[in-house]
């Protein structure tokens, strides 16, 4: 298999990163290189294998739901790009 | 000998009966700091002035007598992938490069309500992936014992100021090796606990099927009474287990008779440094002289271990990561729509390796490729879980080197992605695994940098680990040693 510049930028909308056409190149080289890596698991029979879930072994945790954190949204807003009082502020979505 | 030298048990017990204040070890701490950090840049953030004040209020509770924790009073560095209220946090990242935290982890919490003394904030690679701190967005850290090599990674910065005496132990992370691999390339003693046995609320994402948080600290008592104070249940992380937190200090007898070191063959071959092997097959006859049993084990499924690591991690971590779309906080570029917005906030905010691994991650995920890739990695995940679980039934725990090599030049492999990953071919089964593993000192190579011994445990079995690590250490000395800078 032959990973594809065209692919690279493919994903690379799916993942909404722009990629530089020198980031595509590279991109496209090095993943190709790793993707061949990864084909070694191609050498072991699975369809029996039930794909991993948990370590521990850790049930559903449950909690009450209630609000536990304090409110404090001037800290929460202080790392906006944008606010608006007590409000983000983001670009507009529809028409 | 300075004070910043001091073990963090050594530390403790002055400050309990008042040798000295914790102001006074403070201030130690940052004059090592101040002599030392030009040439090994262990820290992103420093937080003297929060740092003294904490100390003054250790002082007030060491004065009362109210002196339980091991941990009062004494200079702790935190690496910057936890959330740390009011101080920034950047995860080594231009995307979070001015990023405030509202809230503390629940480890930081925990720190702080023990009466800890936070230093500051430790450097890493860039969202913890990579090992060897190169991938920080700021600048890279050096190895306190050659200043031309890396500390490892991704908890570089942790590693280097707890080798470097810049602080008493280390908070990490460690979802790969992040830890255990930068402990070893610095001399120190680094643990990952079991998937579960510490909170991660308030640690930055990366793979969450497989990030734990550790300690990183001077020797294995140190390791015992860190963990202490940092295991147990919080609601706020449904992975966190509901279970009692033994006494892990009590656990360290220097008896190792009758305990069974599983060795297995697959971690002995192609590839290692000779100088490795020969160290860590000399701590192993050294466990046996003092009562320990060898038995050779086999995990056949660990030369799979990397490539399924690269892509369960990197889906996970392409997943974590989508949060940061430049609306509510980190890097935001306003650009003439909501689709570019998003595109040019994460190509300026992320740096190449993270885009690397997002790019995989996101491939692995995709329509067509997520039962090739993606579920084929989980399948052959269960084999290397199974694998340890037949392993765990001859044996108590399992040694290994903790990397190939020891910490290699800085630039060495950062141009050859697959290489760098291929560093933690030791490290990444166990966190597939959920298992715990101690990374200790086991030796010097020719180069005189330090070489990393690797224990791994059952299931919350963190006891026997450290118990194994401290009977090795009290054999040995080379926990003592100090890089000269």
């Amino acid at each position: 298999m032959k990973l594809t510049r065209e692919e690279v930028q493919r994903i690379a909308v799916l993942a909404r990163l722009r990629l530089t056409p020198e980031e595509e190149t590279q991109l496209t080289e090095q993943l190709d290189h790793i993707l061949a890596y990864m084909e070694k698991l191609d050498e072991l029979e699975t369809s029996k294998v039930e794909p991993f879930s948990d370590a521990v072994d850790a049930v559903n945790a449950l909690r009450e739901d209630k609000v536990t954190n304090l409110p404090d949204a001037d800290a929460v807003l202080a790392n906006a790009p944008d606010r608006d009082n007590t409000f983000f502020k983001v670009p507009k979505i529809i028409e | 000998m300075s004070r910043a030298a001091l073990t963090l048990h050594d530390a403790g017990n002055k400050l309990r009966k008042r040798e000295f204040s914790s102001v006074e070890l403070t201030e130690a701490v940052f004059e090592r700091i101040a002599g030392t950090e030009s040439k090994i840049r262990a820290y992103l953030t420093l937080a003297r002035d929060a740092a003294l004040e904490q100390a003054r209020q250790a002082d007030e509770r060491l004065k009362q007598g109210r002196a339980r924790s091991p941990l009062l009073g004494v200079p702790l560095a935190v690496k910057d992938n936890f959330l740390t209220r009011g101080l920034r946090t950047t995860c080594a990242s231009k995307m979070l490069a001015n990023f405030i935290p509202p809230y503390d982890a629940t480890t930081v919490r925990m720190l702080r309500a023990t009466g800890a003394v936070i230093t500051g904030k430790t450097n890493l690679d860039e969202f913890a992936m990579g090992s060897s701190a190169e991938n920080s967005a700021f600048f890279p850290t050096r190895n306190p014992w050659n200043l031309e090599r890396i500390p490892g990674g991704s908890s570089g910065g942790s590693a280097a100021a707890v080798a470097a005496d810049q602080c008493i132990a280390a908070l990490g992370t460690d979802t790969g090796g992040s830890i255990r691999q930068p402990a070893a390339c610095c001399g120190i003693v680094g643990l990952k606990p079991t998937y579960g046995r510490v909170s991660r609320f308030g640690i930055i994402a990366f793979a969450s099927s497989m990030d734990q948080v550790g300690p990183l600290t001077k020797d294995v008592q140190d390791s015992a009474l860190f963990l202490e104070v940092i295991a147990g249940h919080d609601p706020a992380d449904s992975t966190s287990v509901d279970r009692p937190v033994p006494l892990y200090s009590e656990a360290l007898t220097g008896d190792v008779k009758g305990v069974r070191l599983g060795i297995p063959k697959e971690y002995f071959v192609r590839g290692m440094q000779p100088e490795v092997e020969l160290a860590v097959r000399t701590a192993i006859r050294a466990l046996e002289k003092n009562g320990a049993v060898i038995e050779e084990i086999s995990l056949p499924h660990t030369e799979y271990a990397v490539a399924v690591y690269y892509i369960v991690a990197t889906a996970e971590a392409s997943s974590n990561l989508a949060r940061y779309d430049g609306m509510r906080y980190g890097h935001s570029v306003h650009a003439k729509d909501l689709t570019d917005t998003y595109m040019i906030s994460r190509q300026e905010g992320f740096g190449a390796e993270v885009k690397r691994r997002i790019m995989l991650g996101t491939y692995a995920l995709s329509a067509g490729y997520y039962d090739a890739y993606y579920l084929k990695a989980q399948r052959v995940r269960t084999l290397i879980k199974q694998d340890f679980d037949e392993a765990f039934k001859h044996c108590d725990v399992i040694v290994t080197p903790t990397a190939p090599t020891t910490a290699f030049k800085l630039a060495a492999k950062i141009q050859d992605p697959l290489q760098m990953y291929l560093s933690d071919i030791y490290t990444i089964s166990i966190n597939l695994a959920g298992l715990p593993a101690l990374s200790l000192p086991c030796g010097f190579d020719q180069a005189g940098m330090p070489i990393g011994m690797q224990i791994v445990g059952k299931h919350f079995d963190e006891a026997t680990i450290l118990r194994v690590g401290h009977a090795y250490e009290q054999a040995t000395e080379w926990s003592k040693r100090k890089p000269d800078l």
